[in-house]
């Protein structure tokens, strides 16, 4: 599922937070998007699944299509956008009531009635997915969601995420909050699941951005600058304002 | 001979004034204290004469010296019981109105709206009762619930509207605000992102409000029911004024009661002989360490929830 | 608060779910506010005809004859919450002080636990706690001992509300009069206590409207009185008291007045509450719910 953006406004109340963003992004592949903080990158990615006018006072206009479903069309339902379009955040947020078990399990009783056993097999396939079956298969039931260490938290997310079969999968900062290991385990898991889904992650590390994206967008001040093979943006950016971002000049 | 320096009369001075604090605490302490003793001591003769029997025995016979606390402690326990199962789903409702689903301007205005009920004295509520609401009950509600659930065998016998029922729905206005009032402050506390990851899962409001709110807040809903049921077993005035003061046991809803808050109140003053007064001061003592309990338990479930975060809620 | 999301596309059993349960929280809050509309409506329509210069200035008539009031019960409850003042303010206000400056430790947490614990004690066990401890010693019922139940159910409540509003008054403050050279005990008093001072009134006039409605613990204690009594020493009337007797009582007149003098103390309470509420906001008024 590729994702076409084109003219998207934002506001927060009275504030405006993106100007006019349009771009393509190609399906399949990771599509970093970076920037100093306050850019609007966060909120460009919580406007492909609709969650940024979940807070009060907040609005969006433009047109996102994802595949072929214009999410912010009349007929769509943010609810239905947001099963197709998954999101991890940037600080893990487990479900600590509910077992891991039950927290990957969670989107999907949302959606249907699923037997015991087809539940088991979507619950595997999103831990193995996520890397994490083989650290929790024999706790699944029995510890909650929140006792695990911030790494395993957060591939939990992952798998939550996996588990509804979204086409398309939005990281806000997803290695943020965690440590190098976790990090690297996390960026690991995009490798592999490119193939099966389209990625955008945001992130504030270059380097990050550097050894896992395809294309990188580069906002600033809520304008997409530059948006291209993430290669060409590191290393032969078209704008000054790019190329002092990746040299560490400013943000 | 000695000087006093300012130092040293500022150093006493701090001195008195600290213990000066220190002993209005300890009052504190002292009170509950002294209570509890009173309370024990002044129910010795019952405790001697019918020890823990006293508690599940039946009679209540001033004039032959005969007293068991059953029938009040049914009583008091029945009509909470029955205030909870009508206030729960009230207050509950309530509580994620105003913080999930109510528009902004209204939400102060409900919530003291909610507060405003909290602060009406027990008398009033009582008088209300008696006269409004009984008839009503006796009217109404009584005759239709015969109706539909008779088969039961909860609501047999004549519709008197004063009994069981009536101090059962009165005592659930009473207990609706405290339950409304702390389970708004446990429901609050839940993080916004638990509630962002819900809907990122592609949940409708509800089932955001079920999977990421409730269920994360449910330890503290428990202590808020808990807190109102507190509440609801040591009320005395509002009960006693439509509960009918008979001490008997009936399965019927519609019989009359007693509890042990209310025959305190009806009797204490004319009670003649020391056994008699004993008695009933036993049954306050019962009343106090049930309360106690079942306060304390309360406040162990919510403090659970909203750890670090100051709530105020009095019991 | 989230506005309902649209659901075209989304599973009719879902849907009809988050529609059920959309409409049974507002029937909730509907539910909710009737019975407080009812409760008011019927204190204005029943009572409001009663309640004149006349029946807030004299007392009861005997039975049969037209008149009487609830002046001395007006006079009684003054005299009474007079008395429980005198006990529960200073003392509250100091537990408070002693929790909030001075209380680390063992001690502060047992004594905050039993403030909690006497907070929970039912008003009608407090009223025989002092009947035993007053009353009998006495040998008769009292203003005095009616003011004293009153005014131990104010402490919990007072101290609470003194302690959380000078916690709130920031450390440089305090610091600011420490490094001045003021005495501990005058920072306290003259800065700590002076800052938070608008905080710890609205407390003291909330645990006010709080115990003003009891009847419970003057039932054994104070009992009441159909004369005028300015006696601390002697039975006395409470306008909560007065009502009860005359709810209770078989004659219609009475009633009548019952609905009057409810009608006047809940006026004089929802008052205090609603000032409390305009001077103070929001946060103070959990206090007492």
């Amino acid at each position: 599922m590729n994702i076409s953006v084109r003219e998207l406004n934002a506001w927060f109340g009275r504030t405006q937070a993106l100007y006019d963003i349009s771009m393509e992004i190609p399906a399949n592949q990771v599509t970093a998007i970076i920037g100093p903080s306050g850019c609007g990158k966060s909120t460009f990615v919580r406007c492909l699944n609709r969650m940024h006018e979940t807070l009060p006072g907040t609005r969006v206009e433009g047109y996102v299509e994802v595949g072929s479903i214009e999410i912010y069309g009349n007929g769509t339902s943010p609810v239905e956008v947001r099963r197709r379009v998954g999101m991890v955040f940037q600080k893990p947020n487990p479900f600590p009531a509910m077992s891991i078990y039950d927290n990957v399990a969670a989107g999907l009783k949302l959606n249907g009635s699923y037997s015991r056993r087809e539940l088991d097999q979507v619950v595997e396939h999103a831990l193995r997915m996520a890397a994490l079956w083989d650290e929790v298969k024999d706790q699944l039931k029995k510890q909650s969601g929140a006792s695990l260490s911030g790494g395993q938290q957060q591939r939990l997310c992952i798998a939550r995420a996996l588990a509804v079969q979204p086409e398309v999968l939005l990281m806000d900062e997803p290695a943020s909050a965690l440590d190098p290991i976790s990090t690297a385990k996390v960026e690991e898991l995009l490798f592999q699941l490119r193939s099966q889904y389209t990625i955008v992650i945001v992130t504030h590390n270059m380097q990050q951005a550097a050894r896992v994206a395809d294309s990188t967008g580069f906002f600033l001040l809520g304008k997409l600058i530059e948006y291209d093979k993430t290669e060409r943006i590191f290393t032969t950016p078209a704008d000054k304002r790019t190329e002092d971002y990746v040299t560490g000049r400013f943000g | 001979m000695r000087r006093w320096t300012a130092g040293t009369k500022v150093r006493i001075a701090d001195a008195i004034f600290r213990h000066a604090m220190g002993a209005c605490a300890l009052s504190v302490l002292a009170v509950v204290a002294l209570i509890l003793i009173e309370l024990v001591w002044q129910s010795q003769l019952s405790l001697h004469a019918f020890g823990w029997k006293f508690f599940s025995r039946q009679a209540w016979d001033p004039v032959a010296g005969d007293f068991g606390a059953l029938p009040f402690i049914y009583g008091t326990l029945l009509s909470s019981l029955l205030a909870l199962a009508i206030a729960v789903p009230l207050a509950l409702g309530l509580a994620v109105y105003i913080t999930e689903m109510c528009s902004p301007r209204f939400r102060g205005a409900l919530a003291f709206t909610s507060d405003l009920l909290a602060a009406i004295p027990s008398v009033i509520y009582g008088l209300w009762a008696m006269f409004v609401m009984v008839p009503l009950v006796r009217r109404y509600v009584e005759p239709w619930l015969a109706a539909t659930l008779g088969w039961t065998g909860l609501f047999e016998g004549p519709p008197y509207g004063i009994g069981m029922l009536a101090a059962g729905i009165i005592l659930s206005i009473m207990v609706l605000p405290i339950i409304s009032s702390i389970t708004r402050e446990v429901l609050v506390a839940v993080p916004r992102h638990q509630r962002e990851a819900a809907l990122a899962l592609g949940a409708t409001r509800w089932e955001m409000i079920r999977i990421g709110v409730l269920r994360n807040a449910r330890a503290g809903i428990v202590g808020a029911i808990i807190l109102g049921l507190g509440r609801a077993l040591g009320e005395t005035m509002a009960v006693t004024m439509v509960i009918g003061n008979r001490p008997a046991i009936a399965k019927s809803l519609f019989a009359p009661g007693y509890t042990m808050a209310s025959v305190i109140a009806n009797e204490f003053s004319e009670a003649t002989g020391d056994l008699y007064l004993s008695a009933l001061v036993e049954i306050g003592l019962a009343l106090l360490l049930l309360t106690l309990v079942v306060n304390a338990l309360a406040r162990l479930l919510v403090w659970s929830v909203t750890r670090g975060m100051p709530v105020s809620s009095n019991a | 608060m989230l506005k309902s999301q649209p659901t075209r596309n989304v599973a009719w059993t879902r849907v009809l779910a988050d529609r059920a349960a959309t409409g049974a929280a507002w029937l909730a809050a509907l539910l909710v506010i009737s019975p407080l509309i009812a409760i008011f409506g019927y204190l204005v329509v029943r009572g409001a005809s009663a309640v004149n210069w006349a029946f807030l200035t004299h007392a009861p008539r005997p039975v049969g004859e037209a008149g009487g009031g609830i002046g001395n019960a007006i006079v009684g409850s003054a005299l009474i919450l007079g008395i429980s003042s005198l006990l529960g303010v200073p003392l509250g206000i100091g537990a408070g002080v002693y929790l909030a400056e001075y209380g680390r430790g063992r001690l502060a947490t047992l004594v905050r636990f039993t403030a909690d614990v006497l907070n929970g004690v039912p008003s009608i066990v407090m009223g025989i706690a002092v009947y035993a401890l007053v009353v009998l010693q006495q040998k008769h019922f009292s203003a005095f001992a009616g003011g004293i139940a009153l005014g131990i159910m104010m402490i919990p409540t007072i101290a609470r509300t003194t302690e959380e509003m000078l916690l709130m008054v920031p450390r440089p403050v305090r610091e600011a009069a420490l490094g001045l050279g003021v005495s501990e005990w005058r920072t306290v008093l003259s800065v700590s206590l002076r800052t938070a001072l608008p905080g710890v009134i609205t407390g003291v006039m909330l645990a006010f409207a709080r115990i003003a409605g009891e009847a419970a613990p003057l039932l054994f204690t104070a009992f009441g009185n159909q004369f005028w009594n300015l006696n601390v020493n002697q039975p006395t009337a409470a306008l909560p008291l007065q009502i009860y007797n005359y709810a209770l009582s078989p004659y219609d007149e009475w009633h009548q007045q019952a609905w009057a003098g409810a009608l006047v103390l809940i006026v004089l309470i929802v008052g205090t509450v609603c000032l409390v509420r305009l001077i103070a906001g929001r946060g103070v008024m959990k206090g007492t719910a």
